[in-house]
């Protein structure tokens, strides 16, 4: 075991490199490449054993995973934000084929206006798809959980492809001390993929994923993978509990921060979620009984294990880094799915905040804490409030003020 | 915690500088993160970078809002609002300046209650800038030793080759020595208390025009205003002894149109916005085009 510096796309990339893939399809996008590129730095020079293939597309690059996987291979692969939304018609076929794979998705903001900068909005967009979702906070979540997503997936009970996210920048980017199992305690802990029955041979020709009219098969089919999908909540649970006693690193699928006191709780994924924690500490110090809770895994959504979590809490704040227009937050909605219709749930105080890279502030952490505390004691649940400042709006309306100006001499205005 | 914040610009090895230091914290056993931070990737673009280091483990993320202190390696940035450099600085920040003039002179130029120091530029200049920085932020800590700068110079330059890795152990070194007499300058800071904080100032946005609210620059030809040609390190100089007035092969290859030909067939660079991407001087049919150093022609003028 060893302890260094690496950035969350190096974290993934180690964690493909550990969990011994086959195959890796792959296609270039910032802030995602540098994954890629290493892994096939590490192709080259032998280190690994796996065939790294660049394809001319995402939507090609994830119909070869699922079509690999398919043939038994472990398959790893990786994108971001319009890439994704590139393929996006693949993602939701290649769930439907079932078979396990993982995929690394670095979040970065959807366009238009396109930016490099990070929020979750991309990776929302794939929640319905069939996909697992384990979102990240540290670089060693990372690559921890390329390790205990494979295991998740490949379960003969789930059998599904997963995602595991980090967003971009914050940790793509950041480097971090991250600790680097021992191949061989890896290999106990993640065996190499049986696929069973399931593979395919061109020596035993078969159809997959066949096409069917009427309701009644579909709905099973779809039905199916939803409840393999339910299944994956218990085969997570069992998957991080081996891992923990493994390598002694715990990542259950709902992290509770300072939160078995708290009346006022912050509710968030992705990196962002250690400044959430900093700002517990913060107002801890200054006597304010707050916590987070942080779902580890999006799909399957823990509704129960958040349940517990959040049952007599006074108010949830929820800090949604993504946009449904006409909606608001997708976790904030997500969350109510949860605890509505529960007796002893929290109120729940929707936030958007972070959208395309944004920071979050310390002090606007304070003071999400004290709005939820007092629309809890209002006893009324506000809409949702964009972390957004009046010297922000400023910045903005320069730009404007330059993107609108006529020019003397210089060609038609509007 | 340590909050270090390095701003340069592209190809002055400023995200380098952030690891150097990071790992040098690192190996001194402080838990570290380190990141650089930029838009477009393009030699001579502002780009900067940041390292945390503490005795826990860091959860404060992104952006240093309130540095402890700013290493500058490029003082032509330190006027150029977009790039920040003067951003979150307090009274116990310590700003060092990659500059021949001294640091009491930017310190009364900035009107900064802070310590200004200068890097002279035999300790940085060009492409070791960051690396200096990087020397200069492991002394001013006065936790980091010699050694410990010389294994993290070594192990993130190590791997471009012996005479790459002499430059830069050269630069980080010459700077660690240089400022000797301010070891322990900077101090760590504390975190925000949740206490008497400050609120944000949030407001609603308003709801504008579908037209105005859509991101569209209506101000034409605002690329001519971009003087581009800043950004340049090699300058392309046309040989018209040899130019054979083909009439079409650079001005047409040239991906920013920023060379005309005139009515005798006579090809123009315009310096403006020509980015010395060196097109031209590779598709030339007579070779009649040769690339200049940028820095080699200032020095000669002054």
């Amino acid at each position: 075991m060893s302890r260094r510096l690496l950035t969350g796309n190096g974290a993934a990339a180690w964690g493909a490199r550990l969990a011994e893939v086959d195959y890796v399809p792959a296609f270039p996008i910032t802030p995602q490449t540098e994954i890629v590129e290493t892994l096939a730095r590490w192709c080259d020079a032998g280190e690994m054993a796996a065939r790294l293939t660049m394809l001319e597309s995402e939507h090609s690059m994830v119909t070869a995973a699922g079509a690999a996987a398919a043939a038994g291979a472990r398959v790893f692969t990786a994108t971001s934000s319009q890439g994704l939304q590139y393929a996006m018609e693949m993602i939701f076929t290649v769930a439907g084929w079932r078979v396990p794979f993982v995929m690394v998705n670095v979040s970065r903001a959807l366009a238009s206006p396109i930016t490099l900068e990070p929020d979750h909005t991309d990776v929302l967009s794939a929640r319905d798809a069939g996909f697992l979702q384990i979102h990240c906070a540290t670089c060693q979540e990372v690559m921890d959980g390329v390790l205990i997503a494979y295991r998740v997936a490949e379960d003969a009970r789930v059998r599904l492809p997963a995602i595991v996210n980090e967003d971009g920048f914050y940790l793509s980017f950041t480097r971090e001390p991250v600790e680097l199992p021992d191949p061989g305690a890896v290999r106990r802990f993640l065996p190499a993929f049986d696929p069973g029955s399931a593979a395919f041979r061109a020596s035993h020709p078969a159809s997959r994923a066949v096409a069917v009219l009427g309701g009644a098969p579909y709905s099973y089919f779809r039905y199916e993978a939803h409840l393999a999908a339910r299944a994956a909540l218990a085969v997570y649970d069992e998957a991080a509990t081996a891992f923990a006693a493994a390598f002694g690193r715990s990542w259950p699928a709902v992290e509770r921060y300072r939160s078995d006191d708290a009346e006022v709780v912050f509710f968030m994924i992705g990196a962002f979620a250690t400044k959430a924690k900093d700002a517990v500490d913060r107002l801890r110090e200054a006597g304010e009984r707050v916590g987070l809770v942080r779902p580890r895994l999006l799909r399957p959504w823990p509704d129960a294990a958040l349940r517990e979590a959040l049952a007599g809490k006074r108010a949830v704040a929820v800090i949604d880094q993504n946009l449904s227009m006409g909606m608001g937050g997708v976790l904030a909605a997500e969350l109510a799915s949860a605890l509505h219709g529960h007796a002893g749930m929290p109120m729940i105080v929707p936030f958007v905040g972070a959208l395309g890279g944004r920071d979050i502030a310390a002090e606007e952490f304070f003071e999400i804490a004290r709005a939820a505390r007092a629309a809890a004691a209002a006893g009324v649940a506000p809409g949702p409030r964009l972390l957004y400042t009046a010297d922000e709006l400023r910045e903005v309306r320069k730009l404007q003020a330059i993107a609108h100006a006529e020019r003397p001499g210089a060609g038609g205005t509007r | 915690m340590y909050r270090i914040r390095f701003h340069g610009r592209g190809g002055q090895g400023i995200k380098t500088a952030a690891q150097a230091l990071g790992t040098a914290f690192f190996l001194e056993g402080f838990e570290v993160q380190d990141a650089p931070r930029y838009g477009a990737e393009r030699r001579g673009a502002p780009i900067f970078a940041y390292v945390r280091a503490a005795r826990a483990p860091i959860q404060e993320r992104g952006v240093i809002a309130r540095p402890d202190a700013v290493l500058v390696a490029d003082e032509t940035l330190v006027p150029v609002p977009a790039a920040g450099v003067l951003q979150g600085l307090a009274e116990r920040t310590v700003l060092v300046v990659a500059s021949s003039e001294t640091g009491e002179t930017w310190r009364e130029r900035l009107a900064l209650p802070g310590p200004v120091l200068a890097l002279a530029p035999d300790e940085a200049g060009g492409p070791l800038a960051g690396m200096a920085c990087a020397g200069a932020a492991a002394r001013l800590v006065g936790v980091i030793g010699r050694e410990r700068l010389e294994a993290a110079v070594r192990e993130e330059i190590g791997k471009l080759g012996a005479a790459v890795l002499e430059r830069n152990l050269a630069a980080a070194l010459a700077a660690y020595d240089a400022l000797a007499p301010h070891a322990g300058l900077v101090a760590e800071g504390a975190p925000v208390a949740a206490a008497g904080y400050r609120p944000p100032e949030w407001i609603e946005l308003p709801r504008d025009t579908a037209h105005f609210a859509a991101p569209d620059i209506d101000a034409p030809a605002t690329s001519v205003a971009a003087k581009t040609g800043a950004w340049r390190t090699l300058r392309p100089v046309i040989d018209y002894a040899r130019c054979n007035r083909c009439s079409w092969v650079c001005g047409t290859l040239c991906p920013d149109s920023a060379i005309a030909v005139d009515a005798d067939r006579t090809p123009r660079i315009d310096y403006d916005h020509c980015k010395g991407c060196m097109v031209c001087l590779a598709v030339c049919p007579p070779h009649a085009i040769a690339a200049e150093p940028e820095r080699a022609r200032a020095e000669a003028a002054e």
